[in-house]
Parts: structure tokens; sequence; C-alpha cells
């Protein structure tokens, strides 16, 4: 009988052009007060959404964030030299003329981002503790989102090369950030803060990609030497937790090079990211692999292609676009794991608020700290996985 | 014809050659950058004046471990420093999982009410946890409210749940004599409770008739449970209560900071990924079952508990099992919060000797018998609720 009423309420609320307080009353009663258990669920859950809301606005409101806002620059960038930022937003503005041209280009999902990224430069140009120059820059990658959101609108023939420029994005970011052999590099071991955990991100993410789809292909082999080989790596190194495979980075890989090539911690990490991300990049794609049917295979040797034809033009473009999903989601979860490199003495995001915190003028300001830093973790988390949901769907679209 | 048949396929194009070729040029280019490495390894190793062998383990160990299932001194060798610390994993990983288990099933489930109030709270639970970094969380309750807690003279309490910035002091079993013949007696009862529940369950079927078999079960549960109560004059274990004697808890058992940080955030991050699986296994039923169901009569929470939730079991567990793997791996962060599990150890014991290689294989073998010992036991599983088909 419950099942039929409400059945029947819904097509109600839905169909006759009812007032604006009855549905109201119609949605509370099937969404909140169906029956008496229901209505003693939400009392309790309201008071308890209560609660929370009214402690953690408390907080907000009771807490002295100046431990946050007088080490923004150390939280964001490290120990990088001062006279040497602008290069750093230079990197940004770039950055975010491609959000804005490919919104304008694409619409969609895009724009989400976009907007989201200038509401956060928003909230960084708004607050006073930034520096007149930084509020400035920030100006200036905000506006230049909505301009090039504009000129994407307008002129459709700019796919091709914004494209081109996201391929190469990070490769041109880092060169900028390390001057390009032109100007005087910036060592990275002062990179540091925000700017670490994006590079590592994002370093580990582009590196490990061709190395993942070579141990997929390879762990599909026919050949027994390289199937097996690419099978012990990609279990031997999911077996591991992380952490070690950053300390064999940091303890062993200096070992196995030899005394005569020296390289830095920074750089270490991320080798060790890249190995990691690898093996699951491996399997990510794997399964993309096995969901290409048969017939495809078939068909591209029928059609006379050779193995590597065969692979570079048939099944890898489909096998690649069934996982991209997958692979955000991957990237989400480096993302969040370059924070280990807090606990071997890096200095990234999570490091320097570490360090920071150690500051004995900051003493027992732990929580306005890292509620800071796990609230600018989750904003670019959400986002990726808001990405991620939209991508799948667009993609799914087509599917069988 | 006759030309292209005498024409020999070239070495190179050759099917049955050149597998056996790439294969030989892949060993051997792996084999090369192994022994460099190794080659580099030896000398610098030879440099430092340190011999690779696994001797160094029965030398004293001589630092402390705060918390420790076995005994152990500063005297004790380095390979029982290693098994505490193996313990020490097991232990926050084991409570971990069932803590873990019980709350993302709460969470999937919550996720798919139709109360809109419960399904937002489990919707903003799961995103929040599961985006932020594991080890942010971890740092967030260890030195933002774990250690903040007041001193142990004025622990704060809950019942007899003490809180102090030294940890936490909990009530815990205590074991008597009685106890190895409650066991006997457990075991006993619960074997006539299932063989009870399995004759009424038939003789409703055969009579068509409830005989209500779940309520007889526990009366004769509770009622023997009460006889045997009295028979031996005692429960089937003590209850040691904490009490504070002026410089520390006497009695239940004592949590550290770093175990109950690990343990708390563990379960919370984990408990997201178990909801999530467990909500996309439920939802992954076809929806004709939930019909077929409702058309029978059944009542929401019956159809859930006895038509969905057994077929999707079968796609929750393969996921389910990584989940578990994870939680362990993950386990290793605590040495960011001074909780000695095997990878603080061992990273204590390599700064110490300089053995980073005996150290750094004997933590990849304990982690790869992990992963092997769960993916067996989840298989085992696996095959018990697999769908059963002609």
């Amino acid at each position: 009988m419950d099942n039929v009423q409400l059945n029947n309420s819904e097509k109600m609320a839905e169909s006759t052009s009812l007032s604006r307080l009855v549905k109201v009353q119609l949605w509370l009663k099937v969404n909140l007060f169906k029956d008496w258990k229901n209505a003693i669920l939400t009392i309790i859950a309201a008071m308890f959404t209560v609660f929370i809301i009214v402690r953690v606005s408390n907080f907000i409101a009771e807490s002295d964030w100046s431990v946050v806002s007088a080490n923004l620059r150390l939280l964001m960038v490290g120990q990088f030299p001062v006279e040497e930022i602008w290069r750093l937003w230079i990197a940004v503005i770039l950055i975010s003329v491609l959000f804005g041209a490919s919104w304008g280009l694409w619409r969609g999902v895009i724009g989400h981002v976009a907007i989201t990224l200038s509401a956060i430069m928003l909230i960084f140009a708004a607050v006073p503790y930034t520096e007149s120059i930084t509020k400035l820059y920030l100006g200036v990658s905000i506006v230049s989102i909505y301009l090039f959101y504009a000129f994407g609108r307008k002129l459709p023939v700019l796919k091709i090369p914004v494209l081109i420029l996201w391929i190469l994005i990070i490769p041109i970011a880092v060169g900028i950030i390390n001057g390009f052999g032109i100007i005087e590099p910036v060592s990275t071991n002062v990179w540091g803060g925000f700017l670490l955990t994006l590079v590592l991100a994002s370093v580990a993410i582009i590196c490990s990609f061709p190395i993942g789809l070579l141990l997929a292909v390879g762990r599909r082999s026919k050949l027994p030497v390289i199937k097996y080989t690419c099978i012990v790596y990609i279990e031997l190194i999911r077996g591991m937790p992380l952490i070690m495979i950053l300390f064999i980075g940091q303890l062993l890989l200096p070992m196995f090079i030899g005394g005569e090539i020296q390289i830095d911690n920074v750089l270490r990490a991320m080798i060790a990211f890249t190995l990691f991300s690898a093996a699951y990049l491996a399997e990510n794609i794997r399964g993309g692999l096995q969901s290409i049917p048969r017939g495809q295979f078939e068909a591209g040797q029928a059609l006379g292609l050779n193995h590597f034809k065969l692979m570079v033009f048939v099944i890898l473009p489909q096998a690649l676009k069934a996982v991209i999903p997958a692979m955000v989601g991957q990237f989400i979860s480096i993302f969040k794991d370059t924070s280990l490199v807090a606990v071997i003495g890096l200095a990234d995001f999570l490091g320097m608020a570490k360090k920071v915190a150690a500051n004995p003028e900051y003493l027992g300001k732990y929580m306005e700290l890292y509620v800071f830093i796990a609230l600018m973790y989750f904003v670019f988390c959400y986002l990726m996985s808001h990405v991620s949901k939209a991508l799948e769907k667009s993609l799914g679209a087509g599917n069988r | 014809m006759e030309s292209k048949k005498a024409q020999a396929t070239p070495l190179w194009r050759n099917k049955k050659v050149l597998p056996i070729l790439i294969q030989i040029l892949f060993v051997a280019i792996v084999g090369v950058a192994i022994t460099i490495m190794v080659r580099n390894v030896q000398t610098g190793l030879e440099q430092i004046g340190l011999k690779i062998g696994l001797d160094f383990l029965n030398l004293k160990a001589s630092f402390p471990i705060a918390e420790s299932l076995i005994s152990y001194t500063p005297e004790d060798p380095y390979s029982r420093a290693i098994i505490v610390g193996l313990l020490n994993t097991l232990k926050v990983s084991i409570f971990g999982i069932i803590i873990a288990s019980v709350l993302g099933v709460i969470m999937g489930i919550a996720r798919l009410s139709s109360n809109w109030l419960i399904r937002s709270l489990a919707t903003v639970y799961v995103e929040v946890f599961r985006n932020t970094p594991l080890l942010v969380q971890i740092f967030i309750w260890n030195f933002a409210v774990f250690l903040p807690m007041p001193k142990i003279q004025d622990a704060s309490s809950i019942g007899s749940f003490y809180f102090s910035n030294r940890g936490a002091a909990i009530p815990w079993f205590t074991f008597h004599e009685n106890t190895f013949i409650w066991i006997g007696v457990i075991v006993i009862l619960a074997a006539a409770a299932i063989l009870l529940y399995k004759k009424l369950t038939s003789i409703s079927i055969a009579k068509g008739k409830s005989t209500h078999p779940i309520m007889a079960v526990i009366v004769f549960l509770v009622i023997s449970f009460i006889l045997f109560y009295f028979l031996l004059g005692n429960g089937p274990f003590g209850i040691s209560v904490p009490e504070f004697n002026g410089t520390a808890f006497v009695g239940g058992t004592s949590l550290s900071i770093g175990f109950l940080s690990m343990l708390v955030a563990l379960s919370i991050y984990t408990s997201t990924f178990i909801a999530e699986i467990v909500r996309g296994g439920i939802l992954g039923v076809p929806k004709g079952q939930t019909e077929a169901a409702k058309a029978l009569g059944f009542k929401s929470p019956t159809a859930l508990r006895l038509i969905i939730f057994p077929q999707a079991i079968r796609i929750i567990i393969p996921p389910l099992t990584s989940q578990y793997l994870n939680l362990i791996k993950n386990s290793s962060l605590a040495m960011a919060v001074a909780y000695q599990d095997i990878v603080g150890i061992g990273n204590t014991i390599i700064n110490q000797t300089g053995h980073t290689f005996e150290i750094i294989l004997i933590m990849i073998s304990v982690y790869l018998l992990f992963s092997i010992g769960t993916s067996l036991f989840m298989n085992f599983f696996n095959k018990k609720f697999q769908l059963v088909e002609r």
C-alpha cells in the first residue's frame, strides 16, 4: 500500500500545477517523513547536522588563522626565491589561458574547473594577507580565463593549437620555472609547498604513462620472458606500500646508480613515484585492452596490419579512451599520495605545513594549519573526481 | 608462385626465430642493467665496509619500542624487534579492517536511503574523507585531536573510557580458568542453534506456516547462556575497568595516541572506499530483482537482507579484497605518528646498522605474504559465494 501511494503522489507533484507550498509538502513527505521510522531518523540526523554545522562555524569564526595567512607563501611555493617568483606566475597565467580557451571551445565540465579555479584565485586575491603584486598576478590570471573564454567561443579554429598546448603544458611549465637553460635555473631543492606537490604529481603521471603502456602491452605479450618480467614488476610494486618504494628511492637508488652520479632528493622522489605509478597505470590500461573485443584484433590482422601498427592505430586508441576515467582516478590518488614525501623529509604542501607547525611561534595551531591543507587537497581532488564522473558519462554515451 | 616458394623467409621476418631473438635481446638488456646495479651496490658496500648477510639480525637491538604485543626489551635481538613491528602492523590492520567494514557497509546503504537527509549526510561523509590525503587525516587526528587532550591527571571520560594526551584507557576482557570451558560451551551452543534453525525452517517450509525460527534460536541461546552462567558461576570472560592510581591507569587496556590516530584515520579513510563498493554492488543487482521481491510481498529490509545482499556480495568481494590490502599497506604510514609498525622499526634498524638491502628485502617479503594471504582467503570466500550455475 505504501508504495502505491508513494507513486501516485510523485506523479501528482510532477504533472499538475499545484501551488508551491503543496509541492514542498509533498517533497518533504516523500523524502523525509515517509513513515514514522523515517521521521525519527530525519529528526536525529537533522539534530546531528545542526550540531556539526554549529561546531564547524564556531571553529572557523573563533580560530586564529594567522598561522595560515602569515605562512601562505611558504605553504604555496616553499623556499622558492622571491625575485624569481614571476616565473611561477607566468606558468599560472599560461594554465589559466588554456583553461579559459578550452572552456570557450568545448564548454561542459571544463567550465566548472575554470570557474572553480577563478573562484579560488579570487579568494586568494580578496583576502587582505596577500601582497599587492600577488593580487595583480591573480587578477591577470582571472581576467585571462574569462578573456580567453570569449576568444574560445568566437574562434573554433583554436581547437588544435589548444590541444597541442595541453599536451605540452607540463614540460613548458616546468621549463619556465626552471629557466629553459637560458636564464639561471632554480634548483629543485628549493621547490616546495603546493608547487612541489603539483610538480611531483604531474611528472609522475606523465613519465609513468609510457612505462605503464609498455608494461600493460608487455603483460599481454605472447613471449613468456617479457610477459613474466612485466607481471613480476607490476605485482611486486603493487604489493608494496608506497612509503617503502619512497625509501627504496631514497636509500637504494643511489646505491644502484653508483657513486659517480649525484641525484637530489626531489628527483629521487620523482623516480620512485614514476615507478610506482607505472605499475598501477599498467593495470588500468590492461583493463582497457581486455575490454577490446577479439574482432578488432582479427579485423586488423585481416587488413594486413603488422603487430605494431595494429596496436598503435586500432587497439590502443580504443583501449585508452575506455580507461580515461580510471586514469583520472589514478591521477587523483597520485596527487593525494604525493603527501607521503613529507615522511621522507621533503617540503611538499604537507611537509611545509609540518615545518611551519614546528615553529614555536605557532605552537598548538595544528588544527587550523592542517584543516587548511586538507581543504586545499579536497578542493582539487573533488574537482578532478567531478571531471572524471563527467568524462565517464560523456564517454559512456557512445558505448556498446 | 614457384619463385616465391623458393625464396626463404628472411631471418628478421621469420615467425619462429623472431620471438626467440627478441626475448634473448630482452634478457640481455635486463641482465646487463641488473649486473651494473649489483656491481654498484657491491662497490658501494665495500667502500663503507659492510657485508651483505642476515647475521646482524642476532645483534642486540638496543632501542626501545613503546608498545608491543609480546615482551620486548632493548636487550633483545633485531629479529625480535622486527616481529614486534609485524605484530603491531597486524594489530592496527585487523582492528582497522573490522571498523572500516562496519562503517563502510552502513555508509554504503545510507547513500542509497530513500531519506534525503541521511543520503546527503552519507554523501558528504564519503566525499570529504575520500578526497583528502590519508596522511593529512592521520596528522589531524594525531596532532590536532588526540595530542591536545587533557593531561592524564584530569583525563576526560565517557563512562569507563578515559582519554588523555597519553592515549586512551578502555575496559578490556580478562580471561580466567572458566574461559576455556566457556569456549567449548559456546561452540556446542552455536552448533545446536544452527541445527535448531535448520530444523525449524524445514518444518515451516513443509507445513507452510511460520515457526519463527530466528526468535526460537534467540530464546534458546539466551536461556542456555543464563543457565550456564549460574552453573559455572561466572561469564565467559571478566571485564577489567581502568582506574587511575595517581600516575597511570591500572586495569583495562591502554591505547597509545599513535595507535588511536592510525586506527581512526585508517578506518574512516578506507570506509569511504568500502561504502562506494557496497553502493556499487547493491546498484549492480538487476532492478528486476527488487521489483520481483516487492511483487512477492517482501518488506524492504527483508528484501535487502535475503535477496539483494546475497547477490551484491559477489560484486563486492573482489574490490573489497584490494581495499583490505590497501589498508594493510597504508598502515605503514604509522611511522609518521610514532606508532612503531614494521616499516618504522625497519627504518630504525636501517639507520642503526646500514643494512638497507636486507631490511628492505625482509619488508618486501612480509608485504608480499600479506597480499598473497589476503587474496587466497578472499578467493576461497569468493568461491563459496559464486553463482551456482548449471
